[in-house]
Parts: C-alpha cells; structure tokens; sequence
C-alpha cells in the first residue's frame, strides 16, 4: 500500500501505442454528423502533414444548422438569464478541464506552446466574462422612460433570434474566435450557426464536445466545418436567419455580396472586424444581437 | 357542452355576424350628428410661389431639372411650386453640411448646441398653429391631430434632444462620444414635420450636421423649418434640406461624404438602402413598414378596446408604419367587439381635413389612394366580408372611407400586405398561443397592441410578441422619451428616448 513505484517506462520497452484517432464531423442539432455532402477536407499542420479529415459542410448541412437553431431559439431564450450564465459558465468549466487537450491540439497544428496555452486561456476568460453578464446586459441597456401622459413606459432588450456567425479567420484564433463571437450572440438568448477557422477547424469540433457536454441544449450553437465563401452565401440570404456577423470575412468583394444577400429580409449585419488581442468581451457585441422593445401601459385605478 | 357541437349551434354566431348591429339607429353617419362646418383658417400660412433647396443657409436654385408641385390633398390646389433636387444639388448639400461640421459647428460646446435646439423647440410651440395648418393643407391629414400630436410632439422631440447635448457622458458613462459626421435623413409623407424632428433633434444633438430630404408630395413643413432655423440662428449649413423625389433620396443616402443614413419610409425602399450602404463605414438606422397585430382578449374592456382600435387604424387615415392594421379578437368577444366597432365608426366624421370636427382626414396622394383601393378590391376578391360606415365623402379631394374585412385568413393580401390606409382586417383566435403564432407570422415587427384585463396575461403577451413597441390596454402613444423601431423586416435602429442617441455616434473606446 504504502509502496510509492515509479510507473514504469512504456516508451522505452514497447512499440510505439497505436492512437485512435478522432474523426472530426459537424455539429447540428446537439449531433456530431458528417456532411450530408459525404465531402471532406484535408487538414494539414505546418509542415503540411496531414492531421485529419474534416467535413466540407454543404448548403444542405447549412440549412439543417439553421432549422436546428430556429427549434432552439424559444427554449434558450426563455430560459432565465441566471440559468444562461451558469450554462455559459459550465462551458469555461469544462473547457478548463480539457486544456491540455487543446493546448495540444493547437501545438499539433503549428502553434508554439505559449501561444497556444494563451489562446485557450483567453477563450476560458471569454466565457467567464460573459457567463457573468446574462443577467445584467438587461439592466444596462433597459430603461425605465419618463413619457409625458399618464403611461408606465419600459424599454429592454431581447434576444434577435438565429444569428450566422463567419468566425474569425486569423492565426491564433481558431479557438478564441468562437468564444469572441458565439458567447456574445448566445449570452441573450440567440442559437448561431458558426462557420469555423477554415485551415485549423480541428479546434472547434472538440470545443463542440465541450459544448455538448456542458448542458448547452441542442441546436443553441451549430458549427459548420468547410468553406466560408461557399457557405456564408447561403447563411447571408437564408430567410429565417435574423443576423449575420462577418467577423472572419477577410475577403471584401464576398463581405460586400454578404452585406448585400442579407439586405433582402434586413438581417442585423456586423461587418467584418479584427479583434484586439486584448479582447474579452464588450456590451456593444453583445447589444448588436439584441432587438429593443418597448412597453406601454396606462397607469389608473 | 356536448363535444360535437350541433348544426344550430355552429351556424348561430354566423347569422349574428352577417346581421346589421341592432344599435344602430337610422341613418347613420355623419349626419347622424349635424354639425356647422368649423374649417380652420389657412390665412395664417404664407406660403411663397416657389421654393428652392435650402442649403448652406441661403436658398438655391436647383441645378437642373426644375420645379414641381405640391398639392393639397383635399382641395386638389397646388400649393406651390419645389425644387426637384438633382444628384448636383445633393453634392452641394452634403458639402455644405460637411463644411459646417468641419467648421462652426464642432467648435461648438454640447451646451451650445443644446441651446439652439431648445430655441428651435420654442420657435415650434410658437409657430405651431402655423405649422399644424400647413401640415393638413400639404397633407391632408386632420387639424385636430397635426394641431395637438405632429406639432407639439415634434417641439416636445426638440426640447428632449436639447438636454442630451451636453450630457453625452450620462448617457455613456465612461466613454468620450464622438458625433459621426453628416447625416443624410430622409422621411416620409405620413408625418412630416414629426419625422423631421424624430431626425433632426437627435443628429444636431450628438453634433453632427444634416441633410434633409421630405417626402415628393409633403416638403412644406420641412421648408417652413428653415425659417424656424435662420429665427433660431442655427450657424449655416448645419441642416440642409433638399427636396424632390426618390431619386433625390437615392443619391442622398448613396453619396460618398455621408457617415450616416437614417430612413423612415417602406420596407422595399429600406431594403435598397440596405444593400447600397455594403461595403461602406455608413452607419445605418431603418424605420420601415409593419403589420400590427391589435390583440383583444374577451375579458378586456371593450368600449376602451374600441377607441384603441379605432385609434390604432384610422389615425391619420391609417397611413402610420405602426397602425394596428390587423385585429385579433377573441372569438367568444368577436360579436360584441364587431358590433361596438361599427357603432363607433358610423360616428367617425370623414372630411376636409381643415375642419377641427374632422376625424379622418384626406389620403395623402391619388397614387395612396389607387394603392388601397387595389388592396381593398383584392381583400374582396379574396373573399374576406367588407363593411364601410354609410355617409358621403366629399366631392372633391382624395379620401376613402374607414373599412373593415372580417372573415380574413392569414393568406389574404390584407392579412400580409402594409395598406398604409384606413382598412382593418379582423381575425379572430381561440387561445393566446394561437393569437401569437398568428400575429408573428409576418416578415414585419413593428408593433402589437394587447387588451386584457388580466395583468400576468399581459406580460406574457408582451414577452412573447416579436414587435419592438408593444401598447398594453392603448395604441399609438408616442413620446420623445420613448425609444421608437423595429424587429426584423420593419428595420433596425431606434429613434427616440436615449436610444436615439447612439446610432448618431461613435465611441473611443468600446463598452
């Protein structure tokens, strides 16, 4: 019992262990389905060896993403404000649990340690501002308004429905881009259809795991591996789409045809940004997906 | 209650729908109650032959394509002759304002500006009646509501906006607000001189510098202001006004010195400015066309509930982006709310809109007036039952009769499509899960009415309908104070209250 043995060296007496690796598929509807297209990609590290096989979304996945989160916009956005912050904080917990996975998987991918413990550090951070603010953006961006006539007069904010997100595309944010872009559209109460880090989705399926694992209900956050100029047209035109945030659109003639798709039933549209390596969080992100509502009522006996 | 209802029990509220309401009496009507006619002077308004743009505070000539005319809705006179503005006059518009806002303007304090925006808002409550008369002659919508609801409440948007100028920091603590530029604002017919200060007072407030466009067929208001201005002592340039048709509006909001555009008027127009503002740092706000669900449950007090919905379609001929234009009565309140609501619109006086006892004035042009006409013939043709109160409408002039459709299905065009006009489509519902599937189901999201007795219900109905202002036990109230926009197809952006501020400015530093 009370022996302390050194385990004993694998490396050194057997062969090299056979690994198992993932198979990375989509997330939709709180599933892990491959394309409906039976397309993939490679994805490749630094030196251009091959790491995995993701899945080339298609429109059709797209369209399944959209109606996943369309069914999930009542249920999340009824839920109480209190109760979506301790989802969002479960979210930084469980991410936090598996931080050397991904520190590992970023590494795997070319990142140096360093960064790569920064970036899943500064996504965990991301989460716990914005678990921390479900249920206070109301508070800061309601009013209570003075009308001149004898009228109880409120106005707050509310959550604007499904929400396209093109994450962000640079180096270093494959993982932190999601926090930047999903946590501020879900902390309201939106579902999202995310289109992820094109060369380095390999970050966002496993954060899918983590969101599914985290009482994230299904269809809340669907994440879309493949090709954001083949599929952001589709999100930007989808007419049951509310708003589109082209934060990762580097590409300006496909942000423009973007800005101009979403024109036709007005979708909210948050132009394409690059985040500032400091950021956490702000409340204009997280106003941008909500709508105003006013109230009026007579005030007598 | 047997579960399958009999055959006489399924045909009788039918019969009492179809029959007369017993509480009518006689000839009903206007001339149920004569009244001696009560026109309100137009001696007051002196109105110039011609008006040209104004711009950099003097007024010029337009550059090319000349002068149109305005004409009164109820008399058919033409009122005088504007300046169709020409992608040129735009240019010099905008750089005028750009010039002003480079220059007198942002040497200004907040203070200072606040105080020029309360002495416009002065000027207004002293000019009104002058203001209230031009705006139902131009118009054509009825004295007794541009005399005591677009005048004092365009002051009232003045008055309001004055104090925000030097309070920025209040308003957003902890961030410096920096104004965006020149703002290019166009506005529509329905409420003129109100739309203008919706516009105007938040821009000069945040410290930016306007160029104005008014409607084709109601510019009067908006040139009259220019006098308010040069009285105020408004440093040139800092409002501009350029008048003419759509395509004025289209180079104004598409040329490249605006930072910002701010547009009330239809959904396809707002789409159009949508997709020509991509690609651009524009800042955008849209107010833009609805189709209100009025909501009436059976416990609500129903002669308040008529009023409101009386209040809700025909105020201003209906022509409101808010109206509530689609009724949804409980159906175990339908015969009683119907029958109310035909014994108060007989009594609805339609008429010259000069005269104070008028309740529904003239319809704004003859091409309004064709549009709700084709809608009205379609809501029939669909097969929804029409009623129209008896009574004359006036020989001369364009008006159309307050007009209800009951029996209409959500797939009627008078179900879906904004008539901008005094037409009410009823519907009825069981349960108030259904009264909110069917009242979000349209591309719109303006506004909602509900009426209940019951406060939890209200509540819920409030929380689950998809409109940005939503009138519990009332309609159609409106306030400075009180943010004003839309969900989904009915725009983006508020304007009023202090969420009107914003959309005029940018921050250093992000919140």
């Amino acid at each position: 019992m009370a022996t302390t043995k050194k385990p004993a060296s694998r490396t050194a007496a057997a062969p090299a262990r056979l690994g198992v690796p993932k198979t990375y598929k989509l997330f939709i509807g709180g599933k892990f389905p491959r394309s409906e297209s039976g397309r993939s990609y490679e994805v490749v590290d630094l030196r251009g060896e091959f790491l995995a096989n993701a899945s080339l979304a298609s429109r059709k996945d797209a369209r399944d993403a959209v109606a996943a989160a369309r069914k999930a916009v009542k249920g999340w956005s009824g839920a109480t404000a209190y109760n979506r912050g301790q989802v969002l904080y479960r979210i930084a917990e469980v991410l936090d649990g598996r931080r050397d996975q991904f520190v590992a998987e970023l590494v795997s991918l070319g990142a140096t340690q360093r960064s790569a413990v920064a970036q899943v550090d500064a996504a965990i951070g991301t989460w716990i501002f914005h678990a921390g603010f479900s249920d206070k953006y109301a508070q800061v961006l309601g009013s209570a308004n003075p009308v001149a006539a004898p009228y109880f007069n409120f106005s707050l904010p509310e959550p604007t429905g499904v929400v396209a997100i093109v994450a962000p595309q640079d180096a270093g944010w494959s993982l932190r881009g999601l926090a930047a872009t999903i946590a501020p559209a879900i902390v309201s109460g939106n579902a999202v259809v995310v289109v992820a880090h094109e060369t380095n989705p390999l970050s966002a399926i496993s954060f899918a795991e983590v969101l599914a694992t985290s009482d994230v209900p299904a269809g809340v956050v669907n994440i879309l591996t493949g090709s954001a100029a083949e599929l952001a047209p589709h999100l930007a035109s989808h007419m049951d789409v509310n708003a589109v945030d082209l934060a990762g659109v580097d590409d300006s003639t496909l942000a423009i045809d973007l800005e101009v798709r979403a024109a036709e039933n007005l979708k909210r549209v948050v132009r394409p940004r690059t985040l500032p390596a400091a950021h956490v969080g702000t409340l204009d992100e997280i106003q941008q997906f909500t709508e105003l509502k006013t109230v009026w009522h007579p005030i007598g006996v | 209650m047997a579960t399958k209802p009999s055959k006489t029990a399924t045909a009788a509220p039918a019969t009492t729908r179809n029959a007369p309401p017993k509480t009518r009496r006689g000839s009903a009507g206007p001339n149920q109650w004569e009244y001696a006619p009560a026109p309100e002077s137009t001696k007051i308004v002196h109105l110039r032959e011609r008006y040209e743009h104004y711009i950099g505070g003097e007024w010029t000539k337009p550059s090319a394509k000349g002068y149109f005319d305005t004409v009164s809705p109820s008399s058919l006179e033409v009122l005088a002759k504007v300046a169709q503005g020409s992608a040129k006059d735009v240019d010099r518009a905008v750089a005028a304002a750009r010039a002003a806002f480079d220059g007198d303007w942002s040497r200004r304090s907040g203070a200072e500006r606040g105080r020029f925006l309360f002495r416009i808002a002065r000027i207004l409550q002293e000019r009104a009646r002058e203001f209230a008369v031009l705006e139902t002659m131009d118009g054509g919508k009825a004295i007794k509501e541009s005399r005591d609801i677009d005048v004092p409440l365009a002051a009232a948007h003045f008055f309001y906006y004055a104090g925000w100028a030097d309070k920025l920091e209040y308003a957003f603590p902890g961030r410096r607000a920096r104004p965006l530029g020149v703002a290019a604002q166009v506005i529509p017919w329905n409420f003129p001189l109100l739309m203008l200060a919706w516009k105007v007072a938040p821009a000069l407030a945040a410290g930016n510098t306007v160029v104005l466009k008014p409607a084709e067929t109601t510019p009067l208001t908006a040139l009259l202001f220019c006098e308010v201005l040069e009285q105020a002592g408004l440093p040139a340039g800092v409002v501009n006004i350029v008048t003419g048709d759509g395509t004025t509006g289209a180079a104004l909001v598409e040329h490249p010195g605006v930072d910002k555009v701010a547009f009330t008027g239809s959904t396809a127009v707002g789409k159009r400015i949508a997709r020509a503002v991509a690609g651009t740092d524009k800042k955008v706000t849209l107010e833009l066309g609805g189709k209100a669900a009025n909501i009436v449950f059976d416990d609500a007090p129903i002669d308040a509930a008529v009023e409101g919905i009386v209040n809700g379609i025909f105020f201003n001929q209906g022509h409101v982006c808010c109206a509530g234009s689609r009724l949804f009565v409980q159906e175990s309140a339908f015969d009683a709310v119907i029958a109310k609501l035909k014994r108060r619109m007989d009594t609805l006086r339609v008429g010259d809109p000069l005269d104070k006892n008028t309740d529904v004035g003239a319809i704004n042009s003859n091409a309004q007036l064709q549009r709700i006409t084709e809608l009205v013939a379609a809501g029939s043709a669909e097969g929804a039952e029409i009623w129209q109160p008896s009574g004359e409408l006036p020989a001369r002039g364009y008006y159309f009769k307050p007009t209800i459709f009951t029996g209409v299905s959500q797939s009627h065009r008078i179900a879906q499509e904004e008539i901008f006009g005094p037409v009410l489509s009823v519907l009825t519902f069981r349960t108030p899960d259904e009264a909110i599937e069917k009242a979000n189901n349209t591309p719109y999201g303006l506004s909602a009415g509900v009426w209940t007795d019951k406060g939890s219900r209200i509540l819920s109905m409030v929380d689950r309908l998809r409109a940005g202002v939503v009138w519990a036990n009332t309609f159609n109230r409106f306030d400075p104070t009180s943010p004003f926009g839309g969900y989904k197809e009915s725009g983006y952006g508020r304007e009023g209250g202090l969420h009107g501020l914003a959309p005029y400015l940018n921050f250093d530093g992000r919140r």
